[in-house]
């Protein structure tokens, strides 16, 4: 084969304040224009009809001119290293995949998408109502269940609205007694974090040493009448598939619980598993990872919330229906948990992922799920032969799904520190984003979970392996020049902060001036 | 940093540790090496990055001072020692030293009998780190290996954010381990740089333990029934109750609690015993971290008669998700003494591991 060249890359970097701390007293960007006098005549001026809901003083903005915002936030980008150029491998836990750039063409430019409002009437909403409803129709019949919403913001709003289902179901059947949610350790911690919010005591199951996996013999010890639910990852975010879910399911219908699957790694299955024959009476997928929209940080989310028949009366409102001729928005659910986002969500994400499965047809769909499967089983094995310090805990014979948690404890071990920190410092030299390494709480030591998807092709694969096989032999070669990487990019390493230094962290701008500009 | 020359003589040949003049004595008849020197260099090549700005106490030749010197550092010598002859006094008397000079920190290279000896010189006032390098290691002070304790070392002096946490020190009763019983004490606590990654379990991560600590109390708190008795055993996950409860605890004894008020401080065998004989009563414990005890290490007061009168249905076990995955094979172990209590206390069981939120473990005998 080939040898792979690592490519020349240095990040660019700019001596870059943050937006707070740019301009000059006075300056602007736009000057917004007064009311022509037949508006005023109307509405009056627009602010005073405010009254007291009116600020007493300016909003603490920058006061700077358009040029200045335009050339600030072009440098940033610059010094970011973006889904467009960078491979993202390494973002594993995330199923970040393709998200092909005629999709956006069509959401951003579409005059019928782009200018819709969502207060317009249902006749004149009738294609956007289409769209809802069939790629419900789609992703019923990927996930195996009766119905679908899109309202969920996906990943922990998700989960949440999958808990007040589970509980407003109970709460109707008379079951108070049922208080507890089981999960398991490697399942996302949103898990457990979302299903407590609701005053549910939340058990949490351990994964066997071996296997990586809970045992169904310390889950049927879990599981009791005051079980209300289930909340499992599967794969989880080890990569490994409990092949024994069934039974799981089976178990837990017996005390009377319901099932919710998190689909977050769904890639591996898409047309090949489904929620319904694995016993799930809940599921929820995120459009925006395994239905090809960028996974912006924190947004843009959209999750597709598929339950069971006996379940649909609780989903949020409002639902899309169609009687054969046309389409309505029904707000009128008695039993739904009711709104949890502004009207019909966040419809971009939908249409991305309409796009997505009419383009690839269920062939099509199939086909990224096994190719995800291989790419990932590739590149888990051309990791282990050829990277040094790395090890693959928990059952390393068996085939990981669409990611795989691997570990660099050896190197860690043999280098007397470095390990995946320093690896992430020094990668980002090679023009690769950070090793996505683990949800808490670390089971497998100095971990890095990548994920290739469907997304890469054997290139990149073979380039992400090279990039890392390079790193690993500096380590051991050259400790201490790795020790002060980055040299190529504009970041620096942070010091870890522990979580119980609250008081020397600062979230936002306003608390930043509190407490270390006085 | 104080060298224990001592330290993992008895190891290689067998003798479980060396502990005593007899046993060094007999450890380098056999053919014993002291596995100190070379372990605390490996530590030590890592601080010459910082050594410019590292301010370094030692104490005399093999204590210390020859190590220090061939790792290129310059130390303060204090003390005096008597050579090829040194002795557990020698190691407190060290530490004593680099207590009164207010150190930043106390690196030593041991097992848990250096690490015993230091707690009895400064307890928690000083952060230490050790080097592991002695037979028995139970203690949680240790780093993963010497170079790791080098790094975290580093950090813990150059970052500004430096924290500790408390550990257990503990420390097998070697005469009775030779004769093939396993008998350890929880001797006390000891504060050690907050850097989980390079001291004793690489598999754990920073995570804040006080905001978990929070949960823990809080739920068993919220949990607690009027008029029942509460003994809480030893450990700092335990102590976590008592503060939130506002009352004094006993670190490594066992307190009683009854409506929010203290009723036995420490309290003996006995005297749990006579508190609980006709009372309702639960008894809240923890393991212990890196091994895993619920019963029988640390918390001996709490006898086969008493948790046969509780019942398994009356002991909640409270411990971090960090701590439990710290445990080999996450199996928690009861060595009550008696095998058939042992027996029925086996299986799996609910832990707390924070507010509403429990983990599934196994116990095992």
């Amino acid at each position: 084969m080939e040898k792979v060249q690592l490519r020349e890359f240095h990040q660019a970097r700019w001596n870059e304040p943050v937006i707070m701390e740019m301009g000059t007293p006075g300056e602007r960007g736009i000057l917004v224009p007064q009311a022509e006098a037949a508006v005023k005549s109307e509405v009056g001026d627009g602010v005073s009809v405010l009254g007291k809901v009116r600020r007493k003083s300016r909003p603490a903005l920058p006061e700077v001119n358009q040029a200045l915002v335009n050339r600030h936030y072009i440098r940033l980008s610059q010094e970011n290293m973006g889904a467009d150029n960078t491979l993202g491998i390494s973002q594993g836990t995330c199923t970040l995949k393709y998200s092909p750039k005629v999709q956006e063409h069509v959401v951003s430019r579409h005059p019928g998408l782009a200018g819709v409002h969502p207060l317009q009437s249902e006749e004149s909403m009738q294609g956007i109502l289409k769209i809802y409803y069939e790629t419900e129709q789609i992703m019923k019949e990927i996930g195996g269940m009766d119905r679908v919403s899109f309202l969920p913001a996906s990943g922990g709003h998700a989960i949440y609205s999958n808990a007040q289902i589970i509980s407003a179901y109970h709460k109707a059947n008379g079951n108070s007694h049922k208080n507890e949610i089981i999960t398991t350790l490697h399942s996302h911690p949103v898990d457990a974090a979302a299903t407590s919010i609701l005053g549910y005591r939340v058990i949490t199951l351990m994964p066997d040493e071996k296997t990586g996996l809970p045992s169904l013999e310390e889950f049927k010890a879990a599981l009791s009448d005051k079980t209300a639910g289930i909340f499992i990852t599967n794969p989880e975010d080890t990569g490994i598939y409990n092949d024994q879910i069934d039974e799981f399911t089976k178990a837990a219908h017996d005390v009377g619980a319901l099932c919710a699957y998190d689909q977050a790694n769904a890639n591996a299955l898409l047309g090949i598993a489904r929620a319904r024959e694995a016993g799930f009476d809940l599921m929820h997928f995120n459009l925006h990872k395994t239905f090809s929209s960028p996974h912006g940080g924190g947004g843009p989310g959209c999750g597709a919330l598929g339950c069971i028949e006996e379940l649909a009366p609780y989903l949020p409102k409002p639902t899309v229906e169609f009687d054969g001729s046309k389409y309505r928005v029904d707000y009128d659910r008695e039993q739904s948990i009711g709104h949890i986002k502004a009207f019909l969500g966040n419809f971009p994400v939908v249409v991305r992922a309409y796009m997505w499965c009419r383009t690839l047809g269920a062939e099509g769909l199939k086909q990224a799920a096994v190719i995800s499967v291989l790419n990932n089983q590739y590149m888990t094995d051309e990791i282990l032969e050829k990277v040094p310090g790395v090890s693959l805990h928990y059952s390393p014979e068996v085939r990981r799904m669409e990611q795989t948690r691997l570990s660099f404890d050896k190197l860690f071990e043999k280098t007397g520190g470095l390990g995946i920190d320093a690896v992430n410092a020094r990668l980002v030299d090679y023009g690769i984003s950070e090793l996505w390494q683990s949800h808490h709480p670390y089971t497998v030591p100095e971990p890095f979970t990548p994920e290739p998807c469907d997304s890469y092709n054997k290139e990149d694969i073979d380039y992400y392996v090279e990039a890392l096989k390079t790193v690993a032999n500096e380590c051991l070669e050259n400790p201490e020049m790795v020790a002060q990487a980055p040299y190529k990019a504009s970041r620096h390493v942070p010091n870890h902060v522990m979580g119980e230094s609250f008081e020397v962290v600062a979230s936002t701008w306003r608390q930043y001036v509190r407490r270390f500009k006085k | 940093m104080i060298i224990n020359p001592v330290a993992g003589l008895g190891g290689r040949v067998g003798l479980k540790g060396s502990d005593g003049a007899e046993i060094q004595h007999q450890a380098l008849e056999l053919g014993g090496r002291s596995e100190s020197f070379e372990r605390t260099l490996q530590a030590l090549r890592k601080l010459s990055q910082i050594s410019d700005s590292l301010e370094l106490f030692t104490y005399p030749g093999e204590m210390g001072e020859a190590a220090v010197r061939e790792a290129g550092l310059n130390p303060v010598v204090l003390g005096a020692i008597q050579t090829g002859y040194t002795t557990p006094e020698d190691t407190v008397r060290a530490a004593e030293d680099m207590a009164a000079r207010q150190v930043d920190l106390i690196l030593f290279a041991g097992g848990d009998g250096t690490a015993r000896n230091i707690y009895s010189a400064i307890g928690q006032s000083i952060p230490v780190l050790g080097i592991p390098a002695g037979v028995k290691m139970h203690s949680g002070v240790y780093a993963v290996n010497p170079e790791a304790a080098g790094q975290a070392i580093v950090q813990f002096l150059t970052n500004t954010l430096s924290e500790t946490r408390e550990t257990e020190v503990m420390d097998l009763d070697e005469e009775a381990y030779r004769q093939g019983r396993v008998s350890a004490r929880l001797y006390g606590y000891m504060q050690v740089p907050a850097n989980r990654k390079c001291i004793q379990n690489v598999k754990v991560r920073s995570q804040s333990e006080s905001a978990t600590l929070m949960g823990i109390s809080q739920d068993v708190v919220n949990n607690m029934e009027p008029n029942r008795i509460y003994i809480i055993g030893p450990g700092t996950t335990t102590r976590s109750i008592m503060e939130r409860l506002g009352l004094d605890n006993t670190l490594i004894g066992v307190d009683v609690v009854r409506n929010g008020e203290l009723v036995a401080s420490d309290a003996s065998e006995r005297r749990l015993w006579e508190l609980i004989k006709d009372q309702p009563a639960t008894v809240i414990v923890t393991a212990i971290g890196g091994q895993g005890h619920i019963f029988g290490r640390g918390n001996q007061q709490l006898s086969p008669r008493i948790l046969k009168q509780l019942g398994r249905e009356n002991i909640q076990i409270v411990a971090t998700k960090d701590k439990l995955l710290a445990i080999p094979g996450k199996t928690l172990l009861v060595d009550t003494g008696d095998s058939q209590l042992n027996q029925s206390l086996s299986g799996f069981t609910k832990v707390v591991t924070g507010f509403m939120e429990s983990t599934m473990c196994r116990v095992s005998a």
